[in-house]
């Protein structure tokens, strides 16, 4: 294969070609003006994947900087590999999500695994070792084939690569909208586990020290997945597929060990994994961030493919690989490290006191850039907003659904892909390795232990992106009350948050002002419920033939069980137990899935929310679990009172009888916020209306696996709860299986 | 009693499988990496589950090829209990320590949750702790899980008594719904679920901890009987 003569920098800029690689023009004459001539073309690619939305938040920037980050027990937030929160005994959990959206829409097996394996490197390049997954999946409706098979393969990738990498997938959450069909949305968290002493930074500190490479070799996959990840897709998109990487947990697990082993080595100064960018955006920050320089001879680059350029090589994003820097003449010591698990790992290049960030290639200067340039000097752009007119015409809107036989709406509602059990997807998702899942897939949050101690970790997924479209400010507050209502009903305490934001083309005023909104909301609640925000992820531009999706910003919380004993999952435990609701239901069905199911589109206002009372329902809710006055706890969501009843009960021999005031609709199937359902034995009843002042009672628990609804004298729903788990169970598997 | 659980490159079942007999158990284990290896001081070798070498050729295949499954035969020679849990069930098929394979799943895909298990014997020195017949719940967590013999292998399997574990509902297409199954001479048992994930309460189900009492059981009788 004969070598390409490299584009010259006159040509580059003659012919525009940065655009190419998403710059703008504007964006390349500061480059001209930062490095005071044109860049050659590895220079190009550097600056133009650094500069993109996905490395340099670029257009969210403004926003991000809204969020309340800071609290007594965050111990590291945003601008690291991952956020870290203290849990007391020295150690801390470590946790982010990140979205791999557009690969997953061009190739959804690999696009999901390698989504899962870039968010676990973020996590144990701090120093963690992972203990659990989770992964929050938004696809069109479950009608065309395209559609099921996205869904078959990014589960089969999560899975494929999850299972392998030894890592426990405990939990997360689907929804199915429309919005998605052309661009589906795969967020993946990973949560860690660290002895606060061993807690790692990306740092290339110390002149002389050496830099050093480790894990898989660099190919030329994923050149320019950061580009590709902010720009919109279309049918050109298909082409991209080089642009996705290819996963091999494999080498990951190794890695993993490698790592864990490496972090006690006095040699080491510090570590970041290869991600978005590669080895560009890991050699840079790490120079960047320790105010130092970096040289690296890429001809020591390990390399699986024969000829590659710099350019190639410095924009791959092979997977599975780390950079380090370990102090100057203790390089073997780590290298033994990684040899003893079969990798490679070697000294590519010096950390420099000149902060430039100099690459060489075949004895050549391939680029020379002011690495501070990088990071720092990306722009900064305040976009545009506009209200859109659909909000407005939505706020002037009163729904009110006409049902007149419940038990049939009921039955339809578990129906509904969104809340019909997503079992098909969870069981093939070990939840188990580890040895330390307490409470696996399908309860409100899912919780692992802590070996050693009484503590164990609470953490969810969580998103209504109809509130957030129907009105993005509510929606907002309501996402991060929404999961944090989840980690109470099991027991813990919100510790703080990780938003994996996904929203449409920014440059559209109306779409920017829905992320302005939302952060807003998600601000004021992450702030009324005492919940930083310590990590995160920005995928812009999710949008297919024009169409943007809902606006999605996913909160992944995390919440400390104080002593094992609290831990409370959602099903009802024993006959006679008296069945609680806690909060005000009013009739609110805007964005509901009872609207999705009778009218097939979302409009009107969305639920009310009120901060206040959320924090104080969810104070009490949790003070009566940790006096151990609960039975079971569920927070209350999309189909309202009834789902709730029937989510309850599933899993258990058990029933309900239920009694409801007018108006019977409002009662059972309005999507109100700030509510839970809540058992209690009769021992402790008292106690517990003490406890919970917001707390009425409207049934008990009974012996017959029945759910009865009553108002007045009518019985207005009596149903057998195996009939009703078989539909809710059936659903999915049943939608994935018929021929479209 | 001195257990080691054996860590190839893949390995993620090591953990439990440590923690099960140090803190279910209550008794001493090693994770033992498989390089270099000296097994001569244990009294028992667990192969935990995971993935080794990636499931690269074929599941277990890489792994069963390595220099330290020869020591493993030796001991299992002399009677060593020797485990194999999941991935390690996979390894003792290749070695040929156990007759059979591993098919994927019926219904191909991976899965994770509870089964039901039937002891089929609870004369093995793997099984003294269980009553015959007595249903356990177990996790299995495999994408390669379904067992696989020829009619001759089976009925050898019977006639021998070799079957231990059944599935009540077999969940992946396993001949004769073969949970696990030991060797001829009783101290070789490979099983695809976790008994290692079911030591405890708190995780949903302590029925594996009597698979582990019972191995102790009998070491501490062997110990009496020939000291």
């Amino acid at each position: 294969m004969l070598q390409q003569a490299e584009i010259s920098p006159e040509k580059i800029e003659q012919d525009r070609l940065y655009r190419d690689m998403g710059m703008t023009d504007e964006e390349f004459q500061s480059v001209k003006n930062i490095l005071g001539r044109q860049p050659n073309f590895t220079e190009t690619g550097i600056f133009s994947v650094m500069w993109s939305e996905h490395c340099s938040y670029k257009t969210s920037k403004p926003l991000l900087r809204k969020f309340p980050t800071k609290g007594p027990h965050v111990l590291q937030g945003p601008g690291e590999g991952a956020g870290i929160v203290d849990i007391g005994d020295d150690k801390a959990v470590v946790f982010k999500i990140e979205s791999h959206n557009h690969p997953s829409a061009v190739e959804p097996y690999q696009g999901a695994a390698t989504g899962v394996g870039g968010i676990i490197r973020d996590v144990f390049s701090m120093g963690a070792r992972p203990i659990a997954l989770l992964n929050s999946l938004r696809f069109g409706n479950l009608t065309t084939p395209r559609v099921k098979y996205l869904v078959e393969e990014v589960v089969h990738g999560i899975a494929g690569y999850g299972n392998c990498v030894g890592v426990p997938t405990v939990g997360g959450e689907i929804q199915f909208d429309t919005s998605y069909e052309g661009n589906p949305l795969v967020n993946a968290m990973c949560v860690g586990l660290i002895d606060q002493k061993d807690i790692q930074k990306g740092i290339a500190a110390g002149v002389g020290n050496t830099v050093i490479y480790a894990g898989a070799p660099t190919g030329r996959d994923g050149i320019h997945g950061a580009t590709f990840a902010s720009e919109d897709l279309s049918e050109e998109s298909e082409s991209k597929r080089p642009s996705v990487q290819v996963g091999d947990p494999f080498m990951e697990k190794l890695l993993i060990e490698a790592c864990l082993e490496v972090i006690h080595h006095e040699a080491l100064v510090g570590m970041q994994d290869m991600g978005a960018a590669g080895l560009t955006s890991s050699a840079s920050e790490m120079a960047s961030k320790a105010g130092m320089g970096m040289e690296m001879n890429l001809d020591l680059v390990p390399q699986r493919e024969l000829h590659m350029t710099p350019y190639e090589l410095m924009l791959s994003e092979s997977q599975e690989r780390m950079l380090l820097v370990v102090k100057k003449g203790q390089e073997q010591g780590i290298i033994d490290v990684f040899e003893k698990y079969g990798l490679q790992a070697v000294a590519v290049g010096t950390v420099t006191d000149d902060k430039q960030f100099r690459l060489l290639h075949h004895g050549e200067i391939a680029a020379e850039i002011p690495v501070d340039s990088l990071a720092e000097d990306a722009p900064v752009y305040y976009k545009d907003s506009k209200v859109p007119d659909y909000f407005t015409k939505f706020q002037t809107m009163d729904y009110k659904p006409a049902v007149t036989n419940y038990a049939e709406t009921l039955k339809q509602l578990l129906q509904q892909p969104t809340i019909a059990s997503k079992e098909w997807v969870y069981d093939q998702y070990d939840s188990m390795v580890g040895a330390d899942t307490v409470v696996a897939p399908g309860s409100d949050a899912a919780i692992v232990r802590v070996r050693g101690t009484q503590k164990a970790i609470a953490m969810t997924t969580d998103c209504n992106s109809r509130y957030i479209y129907l009105d993005p400010e509510t929606g907002g507050k309501i996402a991060v009350a929404e999961a944090a209502r989840n980690i109470i009903s099991s027991g813990a305490k919100p510790l703080a948050l990780t938003d994996g934001l996904n929203f449409g083309n920014p440059d559209k005023p109306e779409n920017f002002w829905q992320m302005e909104k939302s952060v807003d909301g998600m601000s004021a609640a992450c702030l009324a419920l005492d919940t930083p925000v310590i990590s995160g992820n920005v995928s812009l531009y999710n949008e297919s033939n024009q169409q943007s999706i809902f606006p999605t910003p996913i909160v992944g919380m995390v919440g400390l069980v104080e002593d094992i004993k609290h831990v409370t999952t959602s099903t009802f435990k024993q006959a006679g137990d008296a069945i609680y609701l806690v909060g005000e239901t009013k009739a609110e069905f805007g964005g509901s899935e009872l609207q999705n199911l009778l009218e097939g589109r979302y409009y009107g206002k969305a639920p009310a929310i009120n901060l206040d009372i959320e924090a104080s329902n969810q104070q009490a809710v949790l003070a009566s679990i940790q006096q151990g006055l609960t039975a079971s706890a569920h927070d209350l969501a999309e189909g309202g009172l009834a789902v709730a009843l029937a989510e309850s009960l599933f899993g258990t021999t058990l029933g309900a009888q239920v009694t409801v005031e007018e108006d019977v609709t409002a009662a059972l199937f309005s999507e109100s916020q700030s509510r839970f359902l809540v058992s209690v034995s009769p021992d402790n009843q008292a106690a517990f209306e003490e406890a919970v002042p917001a707390a009425a009672q409207i049934g008990v628990v009974t012996e017959t696996a029945e759910l009865t609804v009553v108002q007045g004298d009518k019985t207005i729903i009596a149903e057998a709860v195996p009939t009703l788990e078989g539909l809710w169970k059936g659903a999915i598997p049943c939608l994935l299986k018929s021929k479209a | 009693m001195k257990f080691a659980v054996i860590v190839f490159p893949g390995s993620n079942c090591d953990r439990d499988m440590y923690h099960a007999v140090r803190d279910g158990l209550g008794e001493e284990a090693d994770l033992v990496w498989y390089e270099n290896a000296n097994l001569a001081d244990y009294d028992a070798i667990l192969l935990p589950g995971g993935f080794s070498y990636g499931d690269y050729l074929r599941s277990g295949a890489i792994a069963s090829v390595s220099n330290v499954l020869n020591q493993i035969k030796q001991k299992a020679e002399i009677g060593t209990p020797v485990l194999g849990v999941c991935n390690g069930f996979q390894i003792l098929l290749e070695t040929g320590l156990l007759p059979g394979a591993m098919l994927r799943n019926e219904k191909m895909k991976f899965m994770c949750h509870y089964e039901t298990l039937v002891v089929e014997r609870n004369d093995t020195l793997f099984t003294s702790s269980y009553e015959k017949g007595q249903e356990i719940q177990i996790p299995i967590a495999h994408g390669e899980g379904n067992y696989y013999c020829d009619d001759a292998t089976l009925e050898t399997l019977q006639q021998n008594n070799q079957i231990v574990f059944t599935y009540k509902n077999n969940p992946n297409g396993s001949r004769a719904d073969i949970a696990g199954i030991v060797s001829k001479a009783g101290n070789v048992l490979g099983m695809m679920p976790h008994p290692e994930r079911a030591v405890e309460d708190l995780l949903g189900s302590k029925d594996g901890l009597a698979l582990f009492q019972s191995v102790l059981h009998h070491w501490r009788e062997m110990y009496v009987t020939t000291s």
